[in-house]
This record gives structure tokens, sequence and C-alpha cells, in this order.
């Protein structure tokens, strides 16, 4: 891979698709100082820059994942901001919000524009997600007008559930004024105490304590409700659940205020996976039952389930090295969500390719109100460039995140990445 | 080899055949153990770690007379630390040991799974001497052994365990081997002890242990933890020896004999009558002979020792 200035660069016969109608259009882009300088019929031999040809490509809008640990500041050595900007563009992923859980946790001004600024130069756009409430102990709110000033685009504890109700009360009746969500994680600590894995079969057969769907679906049923109270923004964090879908469906159908999003491992995978005890398979929420999966798949196809996004959580390899009990929870999946949702939600004619590409381009932006990168002449050039059919094999050791806590290594999955390009700048395969 | 896998991590997953030839060879065994000298040349070459992470008395004396009683060099190693709790990772650990050059280790580990995951990190052949809330292979067969002598089967037989099935890894073990071969298993306690979906691994459920008395031929008590009450999952354990304990009186009630297991240490007079531990219809302490026979067995099984079970 390699990146370059995207100064003056044609993209020749490529196809743009209509993510709201599969709608698929030959094409090619010229992109100049990173505008988008036309789109059309160009001839190679009248243009006098860098010509790259991506015949049976997609120029889409530049994917975004709303939900990221970087694991910078405090622990580098599992993922920083410039390696996971790496990863993201590994993906096909120009957008990222990363999540406040860091050391210290991004709850000041400072720390968000610790963030932005190491984030600057990259061809990423980092955006910033705060806390809730101060050091993501859930008890007084942060300084959320400080925060979205600096620059946090939502707020979250995520890992940890904001239990006081009166709390979340107070933090979506505050927000409001700011028009960000709240984005929750939610699991009840009581009945997710010591979970492993979910509770069911796989728990009972390993001997592993369960952590019951009830726990996600309990706070969802109570954050609905103080979104209702509040008319504040609630956004479910990786919805795992059938009741959880449910939940949703219904909120919206109540005109609440709730969004949500589901990870590519949730829908990829389920608790059977887990009988030889891979602490690559261990994640908060749980991989949950066949029926959850369907129930999810069904979600995102009548819209109850907004987008797709990663929940990449990098983990030492030492850390995860180790009995089942003691791995940290999270998984990688940056650098797969692309290939898992094509492969394994597409291929399968669970969600239609301009369905799929929507929930990882626009529904993220609608989620987080910003706009949409246009692909036509005069707009900003932030575009992700893949071939659906070609397919690539997962290659542990070939990652560009600093850690290896993932499951897929060895899989095949469709949608190689081409080429991202965004403020500027261009990364494409050599 | 004799044994599909190198390893017994669990019962779940072996074959009836091959429980039937672990128990058979647990038989020749116990008839050695009857001999002047109970002792036989076979593992002489074999070098066996039992690592304990766990306290445990029972169990590795066990392990460690069925070593001897084979000729193994075996050491022991205990200690209650884990990966969380000392610098050094598992992992390390064993790979350190086995660097010395072992052939077999006994594992015992808090946590569910490390047997697994020590097939991942060493070469040696791994035997699960209790996983956390997993499973207990070899007191799985040790109980089956008993229950063989006894009534001569395991086909047909009604065995209900009772207890915290939950936590249990004798009941893991129980349940997988029982079912392979072919005994009804019913499971007996409070709801809150009980996992929600255990129907589908093909047992009865009950909460009243007037009905297992009623319908069982044996009777696999489990020992309670205090700590689960700690938890909240009983309320007391006064309640919990009411509701749940056996004892002479309810046998009586149910006017049939009936077999009494423990897989130990009891609780005498919380999960178990004292009396009952040491009446006729209790195989407590055959369990425990026949643990040795047992362990023997599967440590020869598991060597890859061609040779006669009491060859060199």
């Amino acid at each position: 891979m390699n990146t370059i200035k995207a100064n003056k660069v044609l993209f020749k016969n490529g196809e743009t698709i209509n993510i709201r109608n599969g709608e698929r259009l030959q094409v090619d882009v010229v992109v100049l100082d990173g505008k988008i300088d036309r789109v059309g019929h160009i001839e190679e031999k009248n243009f006098a820059g860098k010509v790259l040809d991506v015949k049976d490509h997609l120029i889409v809008p530049g994917l975004m994942d709303m939900h990221v640990h970087f694991r910078e500041p405090g622990r580098e050595d599992e993922e920083t901001i410039e390696t996971g900007c790496a990863a993201a563009m590994a993906g096909g992923i120009t957008a990222v919000c990363t999540m406040p859980n860091t050391d210290p946790p991004c709850d000041t001004q400072e720390i968000v524009r610790f963030i932005k600024k190491r984030a600057e130069a990259e061809l990423v756009d980092v955006f910033p997600i705060a806390c809730i409430t101060k050091k993501r102990e859930g008890k007084e709110i942060s300084e959320i007008a400080d925060l979205v000033r600096a620059g946090a685009v939502a707020l979250s504890d995520d890992g940890n559930t904001v239990i006081d109700n009166a709390v979340m009360r107070r933090a979506l009746e505050y927000a409001s004024m700011y028009e960000v969500p709240v984005i929750d994680h939610c699991e009840d600590p009581a009945l997710s105490a010591g979970g492993q894995i979910n509770e069911g079969i796989m728990s009972t057969r390993l001997g592993l304590l369960g952590n019951p769907d009830i726990s996600e679906a309990i706070i969802i049923a109570r954050d609905l409700a103080l979104a209702e109270f509040t008319g504040g923004h609630i956004h479910i964090a990786h919805l795992s659940t059938a009741k959880g879908v449910e939940l949703v469906r219904r909120g919206k159908e109540m005109g609440i205020k709730v969004t949500c999003e589901v990870t590519p491992h949730h829908l990829a995978l389920t608790e059977t996976a887990l009988s030889s005890f891979d602490t690559n398979l261990k994640m908060a929420p749980p991989l949950r039952t066949a029926m959850d999966v369907e129930a999810l798949l069904i979600g995102l196809r009548d819209g109850t389930v907004d987008a797709i996004a990663s929940d990449h959580a990098p983990h030492a390899i030492e850390e995860k090295d180790v009995e089942f009990d003691a791995a940290p929870f999270g998984i990688l999946g940056l650098e797969t969500m692309l290939g898992i949702i094509l492969t394994r939600v597409v291929r399968t004619e669970a969600l239609r390719l301009h369905e799929a590409l929507y929930k990882m381009t626009m529904a993220p932006r609608e989620v987080l109100r910003m706009p949409l990168p246009q692909i036509k002449k005069g707009e900003p050039a932030n575009l992700t460039i893949f071939n659906p059919e070609s397919q690539w094999k997962v290659d542990k050791k070939m990652l560009k995140s600093r850690s290896r806590n993932m499951p897929y290594d060895g899989w095949k999955l469709h949608g190689r990445v081409f080429a991202v390009c965004n403020k500027g700048l261009i990364h494409h395969v050599d | 080899m004799p044994l599909q896998s190198r390893h017994l991590l669990g019962l779940e997953g072996v074959s009836a055949e091959e429980i039937t030839l672990i128990l058979e060879t647990a038989a020749s065994f116990k008839e050695i153990l009857r001999r002047p000298i109970p002792k036989v040349p076979t593992l002489r070459h074999q070098t066996i770690v039992n690592l304990f992470f766990e306290p445990s008395t029972r169990t590795r004396i066990s392990f460690e007379l069925a070593e001897k009683r084979l000729s193994a060099d075996s050491i022991s190693f205990a200690t209650a630390t884990s990966s969380v709790t000392k610098g050094e990772t598992l992992k390390d650990t064993v790979r350190n040991i086995e660097a010395m050059k072992i052939d077999m280790v006994v594992v015992r580990h808090q946590a569910s799974g490390v047997p697994v995951f020590l097939t991942q990190c060493i070469d040696a052949a791994i035997i699960n001497a209790g996983d956390g809330m997993h499973e207990h292979p070899t007191q799985g067969l040790l109980d089956m052994m008993t229950m063989r002598e006894k009534f001569g089967r395991l086909k047909g037989l009604k065995v209900a365990i009772v207890g915290d099935i939950a936590h249990s890894r004798v009941a893991g073990s129980n349940m997988h081997g029982l079912k392979t071969m072919g005994a009804e298993v019913m499971v007996c306690g409070p709801k809150t002890l009980i996992p929600r979906n255990i129907q589908e691994l093909g047992v009865e459920v009950s909460c009243s242990v007037d009905d297992a008395i009623a319908w069982a031929d044996v009777l696999n008590v489990l020992r309670i933890q205090l700590e689960r009450q700690q938890a909240g999952l009983f309320p007391s354990v006064r309640e919990y020896h009411a509701e749940f304990g056996i004892n002479k009186a309810r046998l009586q009630r149910a006017k049939k004999e009936i077999t009494i297991m423990h897989p130990g240490p009891i609780n005498r007079g919380i999960e178990l009558e004292s009396d009952l531990a040491d009446a006729d219809c209790s195989l407590i302490l055959e369990q425990v002979t026949n643990g040795v026979a047992v362990r023997m067995a599967v440590l020869y099984l598991l060597s890859g020792n061609e040779e006669g079970m009491a060859e060199g």
C-alpha cells in the first residue's frame, strides 16, 4: 500500500453504486487537489496526472465505523491513533469514532483535542466520542458542552453502562441541548456479573459463567423509557440479542429517538464457535445464538438496526493468550468489517449490496448528524474503492493493527480494498 | 492409539467404546491393586507432572498413587496462583515445565477450559483433573465404574445428580458420560443452581428431592459450596438442608433401596446426613478406591504404551 497526495489522479473504469436504490454506473473519476474534479467518461490520453485502473471496482462514499477503540492515550502497545488509522485504511474505512475508554478516559477537552491533534495528518477522520460521566464512573455527568465544542461527536461510557437512572436521565437531557447522541453499552452489571459468554447451552457445556440476553434487553428497555421521557437521542451500541432488536423496533414505532448498531462478529458468528475456548471469540456483548443472528439480520433489513460498526478492540497478545476467564473482552474488526459483511451478509442474500453499504456509509453519519460524502464535482474526495467480487485471505501476520486478537485468521473474504481517499490523500494498493 | 484423542479433556464427545475400554482396563488394574505388591512397571519410562492450581487432596493423591503404581516418574506442583495473580502467565509456567522433558501433564485449575488451552501451549498429553465448572472426567469415569460394579450395567440405570448442577464439573462429566453409556440422568436441585437450558443435554430436571429419590436407582449427591449461599443463590444452609439434603427419613418414605454416591469432600449434615454417608447403601469409599484404578487406566491408555498393562 502506498499513500500519495490526491493532487491529480484519474480512477479509470470504475463503477458507482447508488446506496439508496442500488443503481450502478460505469464512470471514471478525477480527483484534483483533494476534490472531485470530474465524474464521467474521461479519456486517459487527455489526462496529465496519475492514472489508476479500477476496472471491476466500486467507487463509494468513504466508509465510516462509528465504534472503535484506539488505545491512545494509555495503551499505545495495543493500538495508537496512527496504527488504528492504518487498520481503518486497510479496511476501506475513511472515518472512525473512537470510544473514550482510554487511560485517562476522554472526559475533558484536553483529551478530545489531543486525539484530534494526533489524527490531524491522517487520511482517516477521527471523531472522538467523549465520556457521559466523569472518569466513566457513572456518577456525575461530564462537561458535555465543553466536550462537544472541542469536537466530541457523541457521548458514551462504553464498557460501563450508566446504571444510575437519574444520571442517565440528566445525561440525555443535557446532551439533547447539544444535539449529540448518548451511546449506551447495554449490560446490567448484576445480571452479567462474571459472565464470560452468552448464557445458554454453550455456557452450560463449557462450564463458563453465562451472560443472559435479558441483561442487554433490560437496559435497552430502561434507555428507551428515559429517551422517551427526556426527548434525548439514545444510540444502542453493538446490539446483540433478538430481544433487543424487538425493543428497539417498538421504540422506533413509538417515535422514540433511538438508533442502534450491530457488529460484523455478531452477524457472522454464534456461541457455538466457542467450543475450543478461543479467547479471540470473547467479547462483550458475547456471541449469541443463531436465533439472535437471524433477528439482527431482519432488523438490518427492516431498518430497526441503523448502522454496522466494528467495535474494533485491540488487546495485547499476552493478555489474550491466557485461560478464558482471565482474558479481556474484545476483538479486532476494522480490517475485516467490509469483507465479513460482503461475504457473510451480502453474499448470503441477507442484505443487498447497496443496503449493506448504506449501513456503513450513510447510516452512521445520519446517527451522528453528519453529511454523507458525495461523489460529484466540487465535493471533497472521500472515497472507498474496492472490488466486491475479488477474494482475499485474512492473514493475522499482515494486519495493520498493532494487535492480533481476531478470530478470522485464514478466512476467505470478498471485497478486496483497492484504495481510500480523504483529506487530500489517496492510499492505494501498488 | 487405543483412544481417539491423546488427551483426556472431558467426557463430552468420548464414545461408549472408549469409555468401556477405560472402565474395563480400570477393572484389570483394580485386580493388580489387590496384589501383595500392587505395582507394575508399565509407565517406567514416563514422566508425569501433576499441576494443581487449585487445592485438592483426594484427586491429587489419587493421581499420585496411580502414577506410582504404574512406576512412572512423577512430581506434583501445587499453587493457588493464576495468570491474574502471578507475574508469569500460565502458558509460560507450563512451557517451562515441559522444557524439562515431560510426557504427560495432569492439570487442575479453577478456570474452565485450561486443559484445552494447555493442548495449544505444549506437546505433552493433557489429563484434566478438574477445570472450573467444566468437566472432571476421571471423576465421571470412577463414578461410572462404581455404578457398573454394583449394577453390572450402565444402560437404563437411573441416576439422579443432586445439588449445585450449575457450578459442578462433576455434574458435567457425569451427565456426558452416563448419557453416552445409555443411562438415564436426572438433575435435581434448587432452580437457582440448575442451568435454564440443561434439558438440551438430554437430562430430566426436578426441583424435588423426593421425586428424584422415587425415580432413581442411584443418587449422586454433590458438595454444596458455601460461597454459593454468599452469592445469593440460595437463602441459607439451613433451608438448603431442609429442602435438598438427603437423609434417612426421606429414603424411608420412598420405601426403596437406593445407592448413594458423593464425589467428596462431604459437608456432613448439609447435603448428606452423616449416618447415610457411612451406611451400607453408600458407595462413597468404593468410589475413592476405584479412583486410583480409573486413573491408572487413563494414564496407561494415553501413554501410548503398546506393551501389556503389566509390562515395562
